[in-house]
């Protein structure tokens, strides 16, 4: 039985200071054309979208008094961290987001870039950028009221630097989504040896189970950097269905909604935060 | 036969995506500066059912900014008046399907203009004394028995309330659709390219095809049609009553050459739907009124084709199931006699049978008759074209609040699912019972005879009907 409450454990520094691992870039780098095949290494991802753009969505609009059911996410300024060929910020931009994409991976953004430009709708929304999250923030700060980072905080070398830099380009009130996997036997078992090796969900070498994130981890990351955190819910793939739905466990995948402090409120470095903090809930969070 | 079923139904619900991403592939557009205008959905074909695909979209919130386009290979027709003399040209309409256009709109238009509620449906056999009543015990319709120019009147209203976000193109006939490949694989177009008759071209994310049993998307599209012509045309004409009536019931007898159906329009008109071979048509058609009117009346009346082996073997079974169910016996009403056929009301129209062995392809979506052709002796073929816009709509309505691409067979699959489900089993009972009532022969009526005597007795059966 691991033990999971192992905050005193440092992830080991990397010599640059930035949260993209180089090793990681590489193995993108080599799938960067296979984004887009909804039957390919990345099917998994695609319907992925299922669950999560709803889930946004739905937490956005109920965070929100005035929006239209034609255009859901209209005026709201997302950033998607590591977008890969663009899977989630294309359904964003769709909902009506201005989406920035960002990926460290060249061919990725790319690929992501050249998949816009067919739809001038899309193609006006969506601006992608090959950057690593650290770059971008001195020119975005507060900048954003949404940032999403779904499957990524697995792949970072420095998850609280990545956490802080969230922070930093987020608009007070602002949310972040994040789903990843967690760190159990059972994600090693079903995650990494029946994903990768024995049922090829997910291409091999994809994911070290090392670098995976429990909640709980996670969740007090968020809480000492200005985050309070709303939603937690655990994620289910069903490899023989091809999708993906909501679980009470959250011992595999997992998805977080956190909302940024207000301004004005000082971030704690405490487990827990303020009454007014977690009450907080302004029209203005989720628009732009 | 067994083998015609499977292939009506389809592939297997867990084939794989790739086998529908198009094996016979196109040339590769070479990419244009001015990139011809791109829909998120074109629907071709503009009679009833394409009008009502294109309006259900155009009134559905999250198609609220999305660009529809109709395309129509005839002129705008004005539906300004609509003449004192009923059209020729009927249908049956389900509650269901009124469900439907009032979703849109239109069914307040249909019911401001003219129709026609019945309660009531008689069915019965020439040969025996066998008949079934279909009736709803609350007392509400049945069905509605509406023009078709009075249906596209209302949906044409409908899509002039959404004319920003539904263009129609009149006199636009498709005659070129250029399919994509996989985008994952190059740097061409995703999008289904269409061009019109007039050089003039479209871009599209999804495709549906609504034009009818001889679908042009179908055949450009590749995709295998069962299809079977009956040795039967339809004879349509408008009639006049002898007597006014409540005229609320929906009769319908089959003849060994057909069945022959009175649909009423009002207390003294009714529409009158005559299937039968080819050559008894043409002489319906080519008699002067007064023989027409005769043999129409004759055929409702008439029980030349009565054996008496038949009608003692059916009385028996009658008494049986009177023994058992005594409320089963519905009361025979009389079909009403026939005074007048409308002039110029005549006419007729061949008649078959037809499925595709799929509804869907990447970016392609296929939906009444262009999808499936049914005998009208069921009443069904409009209202199955309106259950497929339901089912079709609803799930692109959630692919688009879902922000997905609306031309992914993943929802399109769904679709095809729902439908082919129910289509099947409706369109192969609607053929078996065509060809058990095309016979004289005793052992079939009697067949026919116990089969329709018990199901008119069985509560259960009935109503799932």
């Amino acid at each position: 039985q691991l033990s999971l409450f192992r905050f005193t454990v440092k992830r080991p520094f990397s010599t640059s200071h930035s949260s993209v691992d180089s090793k990681e870039m590489k193995k993108f780098q080599l799938l960067a054309h296979k984004w887009w095949d909804e039957e390919g290494e990345y099917a998994a991802l695609h319907s992925m979208n299922d669950i999560r753009v709803p889930f946004i969505r739905d937490t956005l609009l109920s965070m929100s008094s005035n929006y239209h059911l034609g255009n859901p996410l209209s005026g709201i300024k997302v950033l998607d961290v590591g977008c890969g060929g663009g899977l989630l910020s294309e359904p964003l931009g769709r909902l009506g987001a201005s989406v920035t994409g960002i990926d460290p991976v060249e061919d990725n953004i790319r690929t992501a870039d050249r998949h816009k430009s067919f739809d001038p709708v899309l193609a006006k929304r969506i601006q992608y950028k090959s950057s690593s999250l650290e770059e971008i923030v001195e020119e975005s700060m507060e900048t954003f009221d949404v940032i999403v980072a779904s499957e990524v905080v697995e792949h970072v070398a420095d998850l609280e630097m990545f956490i802080k830099c969230c922070s930093q380009v987020l608009k007070p009130e602002g949310s972040l989504f994040i789903t990843t996997i967690n760190k159990t036997q059972l994600s090693y078992v079903l995650g990494i040896v029946v994903a990768e090796k024995i049922m090829g969900i997910v291409p091999e070498g994809t994911h070290e189970w090392e670098k995976f994130v429990p909640p709980e981890e996670l969740e007090h990351l968020l809480e000492s950097n200005g985050f309070a955190v709303k939603t937690l819910k655990g994620m289910l793939y069903n490899p023989l269905s091809g999708s993906w739905s909501w679980m009470e466990s959250t011992s595999l995948n997992y998805a977080v909604h956190a909302v940024k402090a207000g301004a004005g409120a000082q971030p704690h470095a405490t487990d827990t935060l303020p009454e007014t903090d977690i009450q907080q809930r302004s029209a203005t969070a989720g628009t732009a | 036969s067994s083998a015609a079923m499977a292939a009506l139904r389809g592939r297997a619900l867990l084939a794989p995506l790739g086998a529908r991403l198009r094996a016979g592939l196109r040339a590769p557009l070479r990419s244009s500066a001015s990139a011809p205008p791109l829909y998120d959905v074109v629907v071709s074909g503009g009679g009833m059912v394409g009008s009502a695909m294109a309006a259900v979209l155009g009134h559905d919130i999250h198609f609220h900014d999305k660009k529809i386009a109709l395309l129509e290979a005839g002129p705008r027709k004005e539906y300004d008046h609509m003449p004192d003399s009923y059209s020729n040209r009927v249908s049956s309409i389900s509650p269901g399907s009124a469900t439907l256009l009032s979703s849109c709109g239109a069914w307040d238009h249909v019911c401001s203009l003219r129709l026609k509620p019945f309660r009531r449906m008689q069915v019965w056999d020439a040969c025996s004394e066998a008949m079934i009543v279909f009736e709803k015990d609350d007392l509400d319709d049945m069905g509605y028995i509406v023009e078709n120019d009075v249906i596209m009147s209302a949906l044409t209203k409908q899509l002039d309330a959404v004319a920003d976000r539904v263009e129609i193109f009149y006199r636009s006939k498709a005659v070129g659709y250029t399919w994509p490949l996989p985008s994952h694989t190059c740097d061409t177009s995703p999008w289904v390219q269409i061009e019109l008759a007039d050089g003039r071209r479209l871009q599209t994310k999804l495709l549906i095809g609504a034009d009818g049993h001889n679908s042009v998307v179908r055949k450009e599209a590749e995709i295998k049609n069962i299809e079977h012509q009956y040795d039967q045309s339809a004879v349509v004409a408008t009639l006049h009553l002898s007597e006014a009536t409540d005229n609320n019931v929906a009769w319908q007898r089959f003849l060994p050459t057909g069945p022959i159906a009175l649909l009423p329009l009002s207390d003294t008109a009714s529409s009158l739907v005559w299937s039968t071979s080819h050559d008894h048509a043409s002489e319906l058609l080519a008699m002067d009124e007064e023989c027409f009117v005769d043999s129409i009346n004759s055929a409702f009346w008439s029980n030349i084709n009565h054996s008496d082996f038949i009608d003692t073997a059916g009385a028996m079974f009658r008494s049986a199931i009177s023994l058992l169910n005594p409320s089963g016996t519905a009361v025979r009403q009389l079909p009403p006699s026939v005074a007048k056929v409308d002039p110029e009301s005549r006419a007729m129209f061949p008649l078959g049978m037809g499925h595709a062995t799929e509804y869907v392809q990447h970016r392609v979506a296929l939906i009444g008759d262009a999808a499936h052709r049914v005998h009208p002796l069921a009443g069904q073929g409009v209202n199955l074209g309106f259950g497929d816009i339901a089912c079709l709509a609803h799930h692109l309505s959630a692919a688009a609040f879902s922000g997905s691409d609306l031309g992914s067979l993943k929802h399109l699959l769904k679709f095809e699912t729902e439908r082919q489900r129910h289509n099947v089993s409706l369109i192969a009972a609607t053929d078996v019972l065509k060809r058990l009532y095309s016979t004289t022969l005793a052992p079939l009526v009697l067949l026919r005879t116990w089969g329709l005597q018990a199901t008119n007795a069985l509560p259960p059966v009935k109503v799932r009907i």
